[in-house]
């Protein structure tokens, strides 16, 4: 055998380095609660001197994300310009720096990284999917960041440096099951995509089922981005259920309603109740298929408040009169205008003096009056579920009388106390 | 110069000036961010190394080396969750257990609490998959495109299994929140140097272990049976036994940086592993040329550094961009940019009118092959080279493995 001298030479070499970085290794975790402490090991690192601020965007620019996820960065696009030609915040300009979350969590997590230890910006706002969410979480603690996520979502969760201006459960999937009791439902069909968000809204809605006497028939996982429908609509009809409620996410929702059709089933035999198709994805549903159906949402382009006219007839002037708004573009406009609330009453861009001044601090929003929980870093909402009309609007058939406060643990709701341990 | 460059010497010099630019100079000149960054790409570049074997030294098409990358990975992620719960929580049960499965601890994550059994899980499950696996196909003289779709398949399966596991992998949240790794503070930015150095060092060992395989008398059976299988079986040899070995050496280097991956980039997902993935790792590979040594490792990496640059300024103009590239390179340079050296040479000999091509060319070349100055001679992957020059290699090393 030849002896080749690159292991002579490189052993060594290894050892020297494998040595030296053992030598230089940083503290091991001794006592857990001193461990915690040091969380803010990563100094903020943005500069306020100037006559700007750096703010981050995170959303999906590219892959299947992209279509929905798209809309959102627009309407944080017009919030901050909006934003910018009145003064800016604290008298300072917003400079937007934009990434592609490229619908990878690993890419949200690393693209998150990079906004707040290289772009030091002051707060990042995006990200949609709860995989998105739970990737970026650990790095805007690590680094004591500020996120601000605006679409609904599955609840049981709460941190401080993440503000959460979507709906929580219980103002949204609760309110649904509410409206659709009192409507005098007695059976549903649980159909979602399969993932945490609606595995999680299921085991909400089946809690609610038994403790109010409702019967659920079924409950249906299609794989996400699934397109094959007819096992499951076929259940669903032999189920005979009063209503269906849907979490279904993004294409299978064509799919699924064009079956649910295609068999005889209408809105009026057969109700379906949706929590993931708003205003922007019922063209891409087919208006012909889901008309009639129900949504629940806390914002409709319809609303008739002087906010949300104010609001969408900005957003058609920038990007045209054929677009629409739906509730994630709202919650997320609603974003920026809040950090600039919280930062005008904290006088500073500090994550720390922001997060001290949040609780309390509110605005007129498109949906309506909207107030920061500071203790778990939810907002106010107002339910309201919607009917798709003929224009593919969305109409309000049913609001919530007052704006309803955040519960992300359902801690208010005896029969959810097995639900969030 | 060049027979310095292509000697031993030359070689025991580049893997030095290999060894001070990945563990001197990066860590001096690079922000903590780049520098955890670059140490993703080492990852991918680990995976290359291997790809590289099977690929372009063994003709193995693997469209699916995100499932060992994935089991590497995965295990990782089991030991530091586990780890992390038992240290933080106190209960030993990951958060999202308790969140979204039954609260309990399922049996087969039991084993991986031993940061012992983690380790060798490592190593060992990713290679035993792919022996069972190689075994199983390579016996059957399964190959070309057959063996490719199987593996991509393996890896779309794998990620399905994945997602449909919510309450014991996550689903297609993955795995992340990681605090500790092995008891050391992962918030603490010298520890994240030293996984930095880890990964660094990793790659070396396996850049040193793939060019002992390569020139060793398994290595030049490997060649031969790409080239020609047929005749190696009448030689009296077995392709399958060779082709297994490396492809499970491939395996076992996907696996070992999947584990890496883990603590550097602090989660694993799905998204990760599967054909996707499966494939960007091939793409590094092609571009940076197969067949050879540093090939793959400079493909893995310069790709994975443009596209994190390039991607967040034009983010849907990249997948365009890659895909050209790989079918650019497929095309009309199937050695990858290790080759237009040799491409050059030869264009230079035959007196053709490509000078001005060549001028155009060559700095480019040079700037591909600058942190390489010991890249063995491309032995170029189509079987007919007419490359003098490893045509006397192959014979050199034959006679010394006589």
């Amino acid at each position: 055998m030849r002896v080749s001298v690159t292991n002579r030479a490189f052993l060594p070499l290894a050892a020297a380095a494998m040595a030296t970085v053992l030598a230089g290794c940083g503290s091991q975790i001794a006592d857990p609660a001193s461990a915690g402490s040091t969380a803010s090991s990563g100094t903020s690192c943005v500069d306020t001197s100037g006559s700007s601020v750096k703010v981050g965007f995170i959303n999906s620019l590219s892959g299947t994300m992209a279509i929905s996820e798209s809309t959102v960065f627009d309407s944080l696009t017009l919030a901050a310009e909006e934003i910018n030609a009145s003064g800016g915040v604290l008298g300072k300009k917003l400079e937007v720096i934009s990434e592609d979350g490229a619908s990878e969590p690993t890419k949200f997590a690393e693209r998150a990284g990079k906004l707040i230890q290289q772009d030091c910006t002051a707060a990042v706002f995006g990200g949609w999917t709860s995989s998105s969410r739970k990737a970026m979480l650990p790095v805007f603690e690590a680094n004591d960041a500020l996120l601000f996520y605006p679409v609904q979502y599955e609840g049981l969760e709460s941190s401080k440096n993440i503000f959460y201006t979507g709906a929580t459960t219980n103002q949204q999937i609760i309110p649904a099951l509410d409206y659709l009791a009192e409507q005098g439902t007695k059976s549903l069909f649980l159909v979602g995509s399969d993932y945490v968000f609606p595995r999680t809204a299921n085991k909400i809605i089946q809690a609610y089922a038994e403790a109010k006497g409702i019967e659920v028939l079924g409950e249906e996982y299609a794989p996400l981005g699934s397109t094959e429908f007819s096992t499951i609509v076929n259940k669903v009809r032999d189920s005979k259920a009063d209503a269906v409620f849907n979490t279904l996410n993004g294409d299978s929702n064509v799919a699924f309603f064009r079956q649910y059709k295609s068999v005889g089933l209408t809105a009026d035999t057969m109700p379906v109740v949706s929590v993931s198709i708003a205003e922007e994805e019922v063209p891409g549903v087919g208006l012909d298929n889901v008309q009639g159906q129900l949504t629940a949402w806390d914002y409709y382009q319809t609303l008739d408040t002087p906010a949300n006219k104010k609001f969408v007839a900005a957003f058609k002037a920038k990007f045209g009169s054929e677009r629409v708004t739906s509730d994630p573009m709202e919650a997320a406009y609603t974003s920026l205008y809040l950090w600039k609330a919280m930062v005008e009453k904290a006088g500073s861009f500090e994550v720390d003096k922001v997060q001290a001044a949040a609780d309390g601090v509110s605005f007129e929003a498109p949906e309506g009056m909207v107030t920061v929980n500071g203790e778990n870093n939810h907002i106010t909402k107002t339910p309201r579920i919607g009917k798709i009309n003929a224009d593919g609007l969305i109409d309000t058939v049913w609001s919530s009388p007052e704006a309803v406060e955040p519960d992300p643990f359902l801690a208010t709701y005896d029969w959810a106390k097995d639900l969030a341990k | 110069m060049k027979s310095l460059l292509h000697g031993r010497m030359g070689t025991a010099a580049g893997f030095t000036l290999g060894a001070v630019l990945l563990l001197g100079v990066a860590p001096a000149v690079l922000p903590a961010f780049n520098l955890a960054l670059l140490g993703k790409f080492l990852c991918f570049a680990i995976v290359a190394v291997g790809i590289g074997l099977a690929w372009g030294r063994g003709g193995m098409l693997t469209l699916g080396q995100g499932v060992f990358f994935g089991l590497g990975a995965y295990i990782m992620a089991m030991h530091m969750k586990l780890a992390d719960a038992s240290l933080f929580g106190g209960s030993g049960v990951p958060d999202f257990m308790s969140l979204y499965g039954s609260g309990e601890v399922p049996g087969w994550w039991e084993p991986f609490r031993s940061p012992a059994v983690t380790l060798l899980a490592v190593v060992l499950v990713p290679g035993l998959v792919a022996l069972v696996l190689g075994l199983a196909i390579f016996k059957r003289r399964v190959k070309g495109a057959y063996f490719a779709i199987l593996s991509q398949a393996l890896a779309a399966a794998f990620a399905v299994f994945l997602i449909g596991q919510q309450a014991t992998t996550g689903g297609s949240n993955g795995l992340n929140g990681f605090r500790s790794f092995f008891g050391f503070d992962l918030k603490d930015p010298n520890n994240k140097l030293m996984l930095y150095m880890i990964a660094a060092i990793v790659l070396l060992l396996s850049l040193a272990a793939a060019r002992q395989l390569m020139h060793s008398r398994l290595g030049e059976l490997l060649v031969a049976v790409r080239d020609q299988e047929e005749r190696v079986r009448f030689l009296g040899y077995d392709p399958a036994t060779v082709k297994t070995v490396i492809y499970v050496v491939a395996a076992v280097l996907a696996g070992i940086a999947g584990a890496l991956f883990v603590p550097l980039v602090g989660i694993i997902s799905p998204a990760d592993v599967g054909v996707i993935p499966s494939i960007a790792f091939l793409i590094g590979v092609a571009i940076g040329g197969r067949a050879t040594l540093l090939g793959p490792v400079l493909g893995a990496v310069g790709v994975a550094a443009a596209q994190s640059s390039l991607s967040s300024t034009f983010p849907s103009f990249w997948v365009y961009f890659q895909g050209l590239l790989f079918v650019l390179v497929i095309g009309f340079m199937p050695g990858g940019l290790a080759s237009l050296p040799a491409l050059v040479r030869r264009r230079r000999r035959t007196p053709s009118a490509a000078a001005t091509h060549e001028a155009a060319v060559e700095p480019a070349a040079a700037g591909a092959a600058a942190p390489s100055p010991a890249a063995p001679d491309p032995v170029s992957p189509t079987p007919a080279a007419p490359d003098p020059e490893a045509r006397r290699k192959a014979t050199t090393s034959e006679e010394v493995s006589r």
